[in-house]
This record gives C-alpha cells, sequence and structure tokens, in this order.
C-alpha cells in the first residue's frame, strides 16, 4: 500500500535541519534593516485616527449638561445590552436628561450601533482603548466616567457627520 | 341581509352601520386617528379615506353608512395616495419629538408613518410652535405641539366622563386644546384621554420619562380597587410596577378605568414597608423568623384555645382560591362556626360609568368560598363584640388592614391574646398582632376575583416572589427579562419573601398532619368548581382573559349588595 505524501512530512533537505535554520535567520537579519513598527507602550501611545472605535463615551456641552435626552434608543439597540438609561424630568428645554446612564464595558463589543442610532450626537466613540478593571462592578461604567466634554470629539463627530 | 364587499370579500353588515364598523368587525384594518367604537363619529382626521365604486371622491370609512351592494376598497392606488398626502399633511407641523416623548413605540402616528408614509417631507418651512408640557389637570400633561386635533380627547370627556372639560380654541394650524379658565381636566376617569390620543400629546404624569414601553413586560390582570373589576394590564420591569393600563372587555370596563384605579392600586407592591418574610412578636418586639418556625408557632397557639375561642376573618381583597383553602381550614381543622369577613361598602361612592360603592375587588368571591358564620357562629360585628367582652381571644385575619378602619375595631384587635394576621405591608393590624405571614399582593399570585355582578375575572402573575422565576414560572417577559443575567444591574430585582395566603394555610394543613394535595393555584379553582355548585364548570381556561359568569342564586346577589 502507498503512503500518500502529507504537507507536514518534511523532504530530505529539510530533514537536514541546517539550511531551513540559515533560511530563518535570513529573514531575521532582513528584517532587522526594515522599519519598526512596534510601540514602546506606555511610554509610547497609539493615537487612533478618527474612524476609530473606542469606548463610547457621553458629550457634555460646555455648560456642564448632557446632550443626551434619555430617549434610550441606545439601549435598544445595543446587541449587547450594555447600555441601562434612567430618563428624567428636567425644566430645561428639551424637557428630559439621563437621570442615570451605565455602560457595561464588559458587555460591550464597540460595534457603534448606538453613536449611529443616536439623534442628539449625544453619544460618540472615543478613541479611548485603555479600559482596565479588576471586578465586575467596575466594569459599569456611569455618568462620571462617561461625559466627556463636546470639544473633546470634535473630529469624531465630523467624521460621522461625512458617513453617516 | 344587505351585503357590501370591502377588498373583495363580501360581507354580512346590519343596516345602518358605517363602513368602518363593519370592516372592523371582520378585521380589516382601515387606518385611522379621530374614530373610535366607543365615541361619536367627528371625521376630522381624513386617514380613513377610501374608494368606493360608482362615487367619484373618495369617502371617510368612518361616517359613510354602508349599503346594499357597496363595493369598497381599502387598497387601491387612489387610497394608498390620498393616505399618504394626509400623513404627509399631519406632519408638517409635527415636531421631531419622538426621542422625548412617552408614546413613541404605542404611537399611531409612528405606526403609521412607518406603514401608509413615503417617509421623505416636502416642508422646508419652518414649524409652526406651540406650548409644551402644559399640566391640564393633576395627571395629565399636555404637548400642544405633537396634537393633530383628533378631538378624542374632547368627546371622551363630552360623552363617556360626562363632564365638558376640554375645547378646542383658535382655528387653522394654530388650533389647541385648553380647559376653561380656571378649570381643570379632574374628571375621576381623566387619564383615559391618555390611552385614546393617539400621539403623545397626553400623556400620564404619574408614569412620564419612567420607562420606555418597549423596556416593560405587561401582563393581563384584574384592578383591585372596587368591585366592578376592571379589566387591567400590568406593566413591569425589573420586576418593578411601573403603570396600569385599562385592558378592554365590552361586558366589564369598555376601554376604560378610573383614575384611583390607575394611580393607587399598585404603589404598595413596590412599597418600602412590605412585610418581607415572617414575623413574630418575642417580649413587644416584632422578630424575623423563618418560615417553618412561624407555622409552627401558629399551629401550637391556635392549639392552646377552644374551639369557640378563636375567630376566622377571610378577606373580600384575598383571591377567591385563599379563602377557600382559609374556610376549609378552619372548618375541617378547628370545626371553626365564627367566620366572616368585613364588607368594604361606602354608600354613595360610586358613579354611573365604572365606580363602585363595595371598594374591595372580591367581596362576592370571598362569600362563596365559604366565608360564611357556621351554624350558630357569629358574623363579622358579632366576632368584635364577642372579642371585646373577652369570650374570643384568638383571631386569625387574613389581608384585611381592620384596625385602619375603625378604633372601635383597633381596641378590640389589641384585646386579643393571640392575633395572627396575613398581610402583604406593615400597617395598624401589623402593629398588633402577634405573628405576621406576608402574604402575597394581587400582583404577584394567580387567582380570581369575582366581580359585583358574577364574574369570574383572572388575576396573574406580574412581579415575581422568591419562591418563583419569571423565566422558570411562566412569567411575562421582556426583552430585557429574557436577556439580563445575574451580573445587570437591571435584571437583578428585589424580590419579596411572601406568599400566597393560600400556600401559607396549606403548610399550617399538613403541619397537623392534614394531606394537601394542591401545587398550583389552578388546582385549587379546580376544587372549588367541584365543590362550589356556582362555580360549577369552570375551571382557568374556560374564564380566559375576558373572565365568565357564576350561576348565581338572586339571594346571593341581594345580600352583596346590602
Ligand atoms: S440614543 Fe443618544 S440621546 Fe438617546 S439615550 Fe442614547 S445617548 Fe441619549
Ligand atoms: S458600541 Fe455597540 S455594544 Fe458597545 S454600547 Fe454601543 S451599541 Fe452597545
Ligand atoms: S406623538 Fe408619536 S410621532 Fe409624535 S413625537 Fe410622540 S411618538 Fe413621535
Ligand atoms: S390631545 Fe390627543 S386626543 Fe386630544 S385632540 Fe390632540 S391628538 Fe387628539
Amino acid at each position: 500500500m502507498s503512503v500518500k505524501k502529507r504537507k507536514k512530512d518534511f523532504t530530505f533537505l529539510e530533514n537536514m535541519y541546517i539550511p531551513e535554520i540559515v533560511k530563518g535567520m535570513a529573514l531575521t537579519l532582513k528584517m532587522m534593516f526594515r522599519p519598526k513598527v512596534t510601540m514602546q507602550y506606555p511610554e509610547v501611545r497609539f493615537e487612533p485616527p478618527s474612524s476609530y472605535r473606542g469606548r463610547p463615551v457621553l458629550g457634555q456641552e460646555e455648560n456642564g449638561e448632557e446632550r443626551c435626552v434619555a430617549c434610550g434608543l441606545c439601549s435598544r439597540v445595543c446587541p449587547s445590552l450594555a447600555i441601562e438609561v434612567q430618563a428624567a424630568e428636567t425644566t430645561r428645554e428639551k424637557e428630559r436628561f439621563p437621570e442615570k446612564f451605565e455602560i457595561n464595558m464588559l458587555r460591550c463589543i464597540f460595534c457603534g450601533f448606538c453613536e449611529e442610532v443616536c439623534p442628539e450626537e449625544a453619544i460618540i466613540m472615543s478613541k479611548d482603548y485603555e479600559l482596565v478593571f479588576d471586578n465586575r462592578a467596575d466594569a459599569i461604567y456611569g455618568k462620571e466616567k462617561l461625559l466627556v466634554p463636546v470639544k473633546k470629539l470634535e473630529d469624531r463627530i465630523q467624521f460621522i457627520r461625512k458617513y453617516k | 341581509m344587505p351585503k357590501i364587499v370591502i377588498d373583495d370579500k363580501e360581507l354580512d353588515f346590519n343596516q345602518g352601520q358605517t363602513i368602518i364598523q363593519i370592516a372592523e368587525e371582520n378585521g380589516i384594518d382601515i387606518p385611522h386617528f379621530c374614530w373610535h367604537e366607543c365615541l361619536s363619529v367627528s371625521g376630522n382626521c381624513r386617514m380613513c379615506l377610501v374608494e368606493v365604486e360608482k362615487i367619484p371622491k373618495l369617502v371617510i370609512a368612518c361616517s359613510t353608512i354602508a349599503a346594499d351592494g357597496m363595493v369598497v376598497h381599502t387598497q387601491s392606488e387612489k387610497t394608498v395616495k390620498a393616505r399618504s398626502a394626509v400623513m404627509e399633511f399631519l406632519l408638517i407641523n409635527h415636531p421631531l419629538d419622538c426621542p422625548i416623548c412617552d408614546e413613541a413605540g404605542e404611537c399611531k402616528l409612528q405606526q403609521y408613518a412607518y406603514s401608509h408614509s413615503v417617509g421623505e417631507s416636502r416642508f422646508t418651512e419652518e414649524k409652526n410652535h406651540k406650548k409644551k408640557r402644559v399640566p391640564l389637570g393633576p395627571y395629565v400633561m399636555f404637548d400642544a405641539e405633537r396634537c393633530i386635533s383628533c378631538s378624542r380627547c374632547i368627546r371622551f370627556c363630552d360623552e363617556i366622563a360626562g363632564e365638558k372639560q376640554l375645547t378646542f380654541v383658535q382655528r387653522g394650524d394654530k388650533v389647541t386644546i385648553v380647559t376653561a379658565p380656571g378649570k381643570q381636566l379632574d374628571n375621576p376617569y381623566s387619564l383615559n384621554v391618555t390611552d385614546i390620543c393617539p400621539v403623545g400629546a397626553l400623556t400620564n404624569r404619574d408614569f412620564r420619562f419612567k420607562s420606555r414601553v418597549w423596556d416593560m413586560s405587561s401582563t393581563k390582570s384584574i384592578c383591585s380597587g372596587c368591585s366592578r373589576g376592571c379589566n387591567i394590564e400590568v406593566w413591569v420591569r425589573n420586576n418593578e410596577i411601573l403603570r396600569l393600563t385599562p385592558r378592554h372587555n365590552a361586558e366589564v370596563n369598555s376601554y376604560w378605568m378610573c383614575d384611583n384605579g390607575r394611580l393607587n392600586t399598585f404603589k404598595h407592591v413596590n412599597a418600602e414597608n412590605r412585610v418581607d418574610g415572617p414575623y413574630l412578636k418575642r417580649e413587644g418586639n416584632l422578630i424575623k423568623t423563618g418560615w417553618d418556625e412561624a407555622i409552627a408557632f401558629a399551629v401550637s397557639e391556635l392549639k392552646s384555645f377552644g374551639k369557640d375561642e378563636i375567630a376566622f376573618i377571610g378577606s373580600a381583597f384575598a383571591t377567591c382560591e385563599d379563602n377557600y383553602i382559609f374556610a376549609k381550614f378552619a372548618k375541617s381543622a378547628w370545626s371553626a362556626k365564627n367566620i366572616d369577613f368585613l364588607r368594604h361598602v361606602k354608600p354613595g361612592e360610586s358613579d354611573k360609568l365604572l365606580v363602585m360603592e363595595d371598594k374591595s375587588p372580591n367581596a362576592l368571591g370571598a362569600q362563596l368560598a365559604g366565608i360564611q358564620p357556621g351554624k350558630g357562629g357569629l358574623n363579622f360585628e358579632g366576632i368584635i363584640h364577642a372579642i371585646k367582652e373577652g369570650k374570643i381571644k384568638a383571631l386569625y385575619l387574613l389581608e384585611d388592614d381592620l384596625a385602619a378602619i375603625k378604633p372601635e375595631y383597633e381596641s378590640a384587635l389589641k384585646k386579643l391574646e393571640l392575633l395572627i394576621v396575613h398581610s402583604s405591608n406593615f400597617n395598624k393590624t401589623t402593629d398588633i398582632a402577634d405573628l405576621i405571614l406576608p402574604a402575597s399582593t394581587y400582583a404577584e399570585k394567580h387567582g380570581t376575583f369575582v366581580n359585583f355582578d358574577g364574574r369570574v375575572q383572572r388575576i396573574r402573575s406580574a412581579v415575581t416572589t422568591e419562591d418563583f422565576d419569571r423565566s422558570l414560572d411562566g412569567f411575562e417577559q421582556s426583552r430585557l427579562d429574557k436577556f439580563g443575567s445575574p451580573f445587570d444591574k437591571w435584571s437583578s430585582p428585589k424580590k419579596m419573601d411572601a406568599r400566597s395566603s393560600w400556600r401559607i394555610i396549606a403548610a399550617m394543613y399538613s403541619a397537623l398532619g392534614h394531606k394537601i394535595k394542591h401545587t398550583m393555584s389552578q388546582e385549587v379553582f379546580d376544587e372549588i368548581s367541584e365543590t362550589i355548585p356556582e362555580f360549577q364548570g369552570l375551571n382557568y381556561s374556560v374564564i380566559g382573559d375576558t373572565g365568565a359568569k357564576i350561576k348565581l342564586k338572586s339571594a346571593e346577589t341581594k345580600s352583596i349588595k346590602v
């Protein structure tokens, strides 16, 4: 019975070992003279482009008010049920605001649907990719962590206006 | 019988019916805003335009009386185009308020914008601005910009509530709704306008912004505010009741419910003062205890009294099942004769529409289930009297806050040597009790109520207690309930350690060595229908969503109405 030759079976030359090592060393040597792409994180940090989808944040106007009107659409569209919004009444013109706004960063999959559905441009995918926590409770981000001045989100807002 | 053809279907009808009525009866949907089955025809929204052969112009289906041989098209090109044009008109001045509007998700305008509109507006001018957030009365908030001037709310007040409280003022695109100067929308049925308003122009101030409708589950139940037994939906999110809305039942409440029932019959379920687990009184202090200890305590204490020294008081707030097992327990385990319950009738506090004088949901059911004095036994007043005289020393009381009703009852209860109470909340009576057993509220159990008219209707569990699991025990579930985990704050609800009264009594029965075979309230009801002639032939599926009449002897109806 003939034994079928398998891909992983080595040829005679390969079995010799030494030529293969030389081949590998040659590749290493070639790479040493290519430009480096590795970043010395955390000394050097990656600055993502505006198309990047980091953690979702809530835009805060200059007067300290949140843009969000607690319509709950982001919470409804979120495929991983990461967002909880509790609305309440305010005397402001827009009538309602989020009394509570929480995103469970363990659930979030950074899809950006919330940003896409928001009628107020209130929830924005930021450039923040540094999410660290060591227990489940800390992974739930409340308003204090979510609110970010709109100014800091300007280039993402321009980006979504262009492509929405 | 005359015949009409709607969308190629030949249909029989009664002379005098309008096209929309015939369509509705036969399950053909003709879109409409202003027409309502129970209100007069106004014909102002123009949404129900249909094409009738041999009539040159389109006609409105709500006010066109059907004639023999008429051929109606509701889906022809002409009607579809007309409808879309009507939608475009209605949306010209409608604000883009859906994100902040409570109606979103159950809004007719939103729905029709998807199904009967092209989704584009040619209107580029500035929208008309009107007043927003106007309180029309203690419970209803009005947003003039959202109003589409269908006049349903005005007609409801005039024709159903019987009080002319709302009217249109101005005209054209300035038209709006007001109450008379110095007057309010405060009739006892005012909140029904928030249900029939096809848009979010009228909203419930009590519920405003509490939750999105798609985040709640809704459970079919019965209002416990009076003996009418209005059919309702109980809306729950994260195991908390957020609102009640009326459910249509032509035999009982039509489309309506009163404001008192809507606002004041569910807050005790969520309240802080719930009895969470059994409590025993030791040296004047209430101590939380386990179920087994509580049951053992009740049985051994009751045993220390003679059978004429004990009285049993059932409840018009408990279900038929609770009262039936309670009566059975009293009679067979204790040979008791002193059994009765208090009727909560408030003479004069009724009206022509729904509200009844009897402020309890199940007086008739309690009586029929066996809560009546035995031969030679004492009735309610007799029991109170005997307690005062010291002849009755122990009282087992089911779900009724007697001490809050009259100081006379309170002082009588204080004389008792033993008071066992089933209660859902701490109250004046539980302050006096020696043993408090936590009873489930009407929203946490299955069971039946019999209304003033002898109609048995089902209540269903909408809120879970410790013994139940929402998904495993067949509760209604919202999307959040289905996908939540114990690690999500929005699906880790507070659950009460409470049980239906009949379950608690069944446990006592077993402690006495009797066998109780029932595990579900449905089985208790089956026994009721086998043993009590009035309930013969009934079971939970016969009762269904809208209830079933029991066979009443006239004597019983009389005794209950007195
Ligand atoms: S969709 Fe936007 S406005 Fe609506 S709740 Fe989410 S963040 Fe707030
Ligand atoms: S990015 Fe996606 S997963 Fe994350 S919160 Fe938004 S919708 Fe949910
Ligand atoms: S009434 Fe309906 S269409 Fe108008 S804002 Fe409210 S939800 Fe939207
Ligand atoms: S408030 Fe609502 S019910 Fe009343 S006229 Fe306006 S849209 Fe119709």
